[in-house]
């Protein structure tokens, strides 16, 4: 049996490629208004509770600011990043991969294990127990795709118009368009917080296996 | 400083690929096409006629910002605006069966529809208003439109950047009942910034499809030959047509 099944390569790499064209479209666009809020409204940055700096041109996409061109990219890639997040879902639970690797029991939710793993990772003690990831690894995974990208489709259907008569409840439990636009943000920097950790964690632990694995499926 | 160029690097080869792409017949194609299947979607799921949300009064923001064209830079205009806008006419035109020509005051006589909704910049930023006017879908109605129109255009007396502002929307969106020519903004009337004395209300729409100095509603079966050819000021400069994403 391979490490990675063909599902879980396919969509990795072309999921990466959504993030990084979504990422980068989203500074161009946070730029032509560099401004959050709470609520259903806002527009003058003395409201603000946040105001975020210029992105410079290396980390946008397109690589000069175009709002228009930016939201093309952003408004294609959107249909991968959410079609095949709908796919790898079906196919982990399809294929046991969620329950075997991701999903946790309440007995495993102890200090003592936590700790543990805490302990073995801050010893970049990357040894796997058998057949599985270790907690930390199952939390970190189960947030990723419980709920950031989840909700990084969620709110950006939410801040889009033509979605608001559909997703009405939705917005309004979240506080209103301008808390979705800032959640989007948030999140858009926690999923970047998670790819720096886990690119460093490959980077720690057998990087070309890894990443050879994740290419052609690997060994278990 | 070498992780940082590192990821310069690699930003840079992001930026330099997606451009290639964007510069390929087929890149481009699907880059143009995304907001066609966003739009299907979001018909798709819901009723044509879902109406956008509308808010308490209590809800309204303490101003309403303007933005884009904050004025019309013509002698006409000033003096139009300091005659409360006696001599403005908002011609109705195209294929219709009967074209019409309305004075603020035929207007103001039609049955009036008054929404308190939020509007979203494509910026990012939104203010919530009150808005006054009567259904587009009525005018649209009083006008008879031929079978062959498709589009509604919206004409404007304001210019930016020298180009003439104009928009369109499709036939859904222009009978949809929260479609409105609104003359009245939180109870006053329109003020100048936000496009004295008439502009369109499409509230499932991003702000540049609510045309501003409303000057004339066209209704066409083509939007080739118009402008520059892509339905709207914004559009001719790279922006999404269908403005509800």
């Amino acid at each position: 049996m391979t490490r990675h099944a063909l599902s879980t390569r396919l969509w990795h790499w072309l999921n990466l490629a959504c993030v990084v064209v979504l990422f980068m479209s989203g500074l161009n666009i946070s730029n032509a208004h560099p401004h959050l809020y709470w609520g259903d409204w806002g527009f003058d940055p003395r409201d603000a509770w946040l105001s975020v700096p210029r992105f410079p041109g290396w980390m946008t996409i397109p690589g000069h600011y175009s709002l228009a061109a930016a939201r093309d990219w952003h408004i294609l890639a959107a249909w991968p990043f959410a079609l095949g997040l709908l796919f790898i879902w079906i196919a982990m639970l399809a294929n046991g991969h969620f329950r075997r690797d991701i999903a946790t029991g309440r007995r495993e939710w102890r200090w003592a294990a936590l700790r543990a793993d805490i302990a073995a990772h801050l010893r970049l003690d990357f040894r796997h127990r058998r057949g599985g990831y270790n907690l930390l690894q199952r939390i970190a995974y189960g947030i990723v795709f419980g709920i950031l990208l989840p909700l990084m489709i969620a709110t950006g259907m939410g801040i889009s118009p033509g979605w608001e008569p559909h997703l009405h409840w939705m917005i309004e439990s979240m506080g209103g368009r301008q808390s979705v636009r800032s959640i989007h943000f948030v999140a858009a920097w926690a999923l970047f917080g998670f790819v720096v950790v886990h690119v460093a964690l490959v980077l720690l632990s057998r990087p070309l296996r890894q990443v050879r694995d994740m290419v052609t499926g690997g060994r278990r | 400083m070498k992780r940082r160029s590192l990821l310069v690097g690699l930003g840079a080869a992001a930026v330099a690929g997606c451009s290639r792409i964007a510069d390929s017949g087929p890149g481009a194609r699907a880059l143009a096409a995304a907001e066609d299947w966003h739009r299907k979607a979001q018909r798709l799921f819901a009723a044509r006629t879902a109406l956008a949300p509308e808010y308490d009064r209590a809800a309204i923001s303490p101003s309403f910002r303007g933005n884009g064209s904050l004025t019309v830079d013509t002698d006409a205009y000033r003096a139009s605006l300091a005659s409360g806008f006696a001599d403005w006419r908002l011609n109705v035109r195209g294929l219709v069966r009967h074209p019409l020509s309305l004075s603020m005051d035929n207007i103001r006589r039609l049955p009036q529809r008054t929404q308190v909704t939020r509007h979203d910049c494509v910026e990012g930023w939104s203010a919530i208003g009150e808005w006054t006017g009567p259904q587009l879908g009525l005018i649209l109605s009083a006008a008879q439109l031929l079978p062959q129109a498709k589009y509604v255009v919206f004409r404007c007396a304001d210019r930016l950047r020298g180009a003439p502002y104009y928009e369109s929307i499709d036939l859904i969106d222009a009978f949809h009942p929260q479609t409105i020519v609104a003359h009245r903004l939180n109870g006053e009337p329109l003020p100048e910034r936000n496009g004295a004395p008439l502009r369109l209300r499409v509230e499932r729409q991003l702000g540049y499809k609510h045309a501003k100095y409303l000057t004339a509603i066209e209704a066409v079966a083509s939007l080739d030959g118009i402008g520059g050819g892509a339905g709207g000021y914004w559009e001719d400069r790279g922006y999404q047509w269908y403005a509800g994403v």
